[in-house]
């Protein structure tokens, strides 16, 4: 469903991303690993149309990221890294904005909402604020954000960050739940996350591509944990 | 069309969802009341609101960047740019939902100044052509100021720096056709220069709108101010979005 191919992008002389390309099939929930600033979140801006490519492309549900930016964003659920949101406006308001700008109205609102609130266990937050919320609520309500138009593909920046514990497993929870149906992309630098709920994981530094297999096979190949095989990789490569 | 309505319709709440309305509504109508009269606005004893369309051009300059300022300046700042346009809201919606939410804003405090044109009413009989084209003139000057601020806006994600930018622009605009400015430039600059100078400020196109003339040429002159700045905002953002 996700088809990256020859991505790039830089910003003045650094190459943030580097020529990379993947492919993820539905039922697939992929961790994008990599240390600080290699380059996860420029590629994800880029698969959400946010920031345009210097070449390369990618096909997300049949969408082409530079022939239908649009056609992207409609099947897509993203949330981005800091969950950034207009904080003067309520979490229903914000969510009733969201869906306006995604054209869902009426009857099919209200099952929306009534899914979804409940889903990322935002009730008790509904009338408050955003700007009143702590850091694991708003980034709840980015998430019930990226979900609300139930999307075939979801793309999470860093899902989990700021979040306690319980919260934690509750996302991971949501994620496994949704993972059949649905072909998620997801970046993390905790790396439990990624050997819970992923079962594909790519590690990227310095804009290009270490490794693309499975959490399992990491383990096994290196025979140690995924932090010292992550640690193996990222760092070996840089001294190079 | 949903992508204009929703940028539009949470714009304009959201100014009512801050102290920014109430502030902004209370300081304009103070002193968009308090100039005519300053100026005599009874003592001339004749029921007209000319006085008060007079010293328009002069609050909007401050008023108007004021009330540009955050459009998208804070957008950028906070990073919400990158939720709203990474749902399925193209960069023109958004730049347009924006600017016609806040004009719609300014509309509705330009309203509020009814209590003029009542008073006016009640005193005499005024010409209501000449109110209804110098709150149309008042109207298209809001909108060309707005879209001055939204790219200035656009430019910066300093709000402070926005403002001052869009002030000074607008100054330029206004100040460049003055009467006093006009007799200094002839003094220097060759007269076909100048009249380039006086025809690009506003203040001509303005004074026959307010006057009661409504022509092409002035309509066309808003417009195009309008339309060119908006456009210029909308090429920047796409540029500088992510930066």
């Amino acid at each position: 469903m996700i088809d990256v191919q020859h991505l790039r992008r830089s910003f003045g002389p650094v190459v943030a991303v580097d020529d990379i390309s993947f492919k993820v099939q539905k039922g697939d929930v992929l961790g994008f690993l990599g240390p600080n600033g290699a380059g996860k979140s420029t590629a994800m801006k880029m698969l959400a149309c946010f920031l345009a490519p210097d070449s390369g492309t990618a096909t997300l549900c049949g969408h082409d990221i530079l022939k239908d930016p649009l056609g992207v964003r409609r099947s897509i659920g993203y949330l981005a890294e800091n969950a950034p949101a207009y904080n003067e406006m309520t979490v229903g308001g914000f969510l009733n904005f969201v869906c306006d700008a995604r054209s869902i109205a009426g009857d099919a609102r209200r099952k929306a909402l009534d899914k979804v609130v409940p889903l990322c266990s935002i009730e008790s937050v509904y009338h408050q604020t955003m700007e009143t919320l702590s850091k694991g609520y708003r980034r709840r309500v980015g998430l019930a954000q990226a979900l609300i138009h139930d999307p075939q593909i979801l793309i999470l920046d860093e899902p989990t960050d700021g979040l306690d514990p319980n919260q934690k497993h509750d996302v991971r929870k949501l994620i496994t739940g949704m993972a059949k149906e649905k072909c998620i992309l997801i970046s993390t630098h905790i790396l439990e996350e990624v050997e819970m709920i992923c079962n594909r994981t790519i590690i990227i530094a310095r804009g290009k591509i270490l490794t693309d297999s499975t959490p399992q096979e990491l383990i096994q190949k290196h025979h140690c944990s995924l932090d010292e095989v992550f640690r193996k990789i990222t760092s070996t490569k840089k001294s190079a | 069309m949903n992508g204009f309505w929703s940028v539009f319709k949470r714009e304009l709440k959201g100014y009512f969802a801050t102290p920014v309305a109430s502030v902004f509504l209370v300081i304009f109508l103070f002193f968009s009341g308090y100039l005519p009269f300053r100026d005599g606005f009874f003592e001339i004893r004749q029921a007209e609101m000319r006085l008060f369309f007079a010293n328009l051009p002069l609050l909007f300059i401050f008023m108007v960047p004021s009330a540009a300022m955050r459009l998208w300046a804070e957008e950028r700042k906070t990073g919400s740019i990158e939720l709203l346009l990474t749902l399925p809201i193209t960069v023109s919606q958004a730049v347009l939902g924006k600017f016609f939410a806040a004009w719609a804003f300014l509309g509705i405090a330009l309203l509020m100044t009814f209590p003029i044109p009542v008073a006016v009413y009640y005193l005499g009989q005024p010409d209501t052509g000449l109110i209804i084209t110098g709150y149309l003139g008042s109207f298209l000057l809001a909108g060309s100021f707005l879209a001055i601020g939204s790219f200035f806006s656009a430019l910066t994600k300093n709000q402070v720096i926005s403002f001052i930018l869009s002030v000074v622009a607008c100054g330029i605009l206004v100040y460049a056709g003055m009467p006093t400015t006009v007799n200094y430039l002839s003094s220097i600059l060759p007269a076909g220069a100048v009249q380039i100078v006086e025809s690009l400020s506003i203040q001509s196109h303005l004074d026959s709108v307010l006057k009661g003339v409504i022509e092409f040429k002035d309509m066309a002159y808003f417009v195009i101010l309008i339309v060119a700045w908006i456009g210029a905002c909308a090429v920047i953002l796409e540029e500088r979005k992510a930066a």
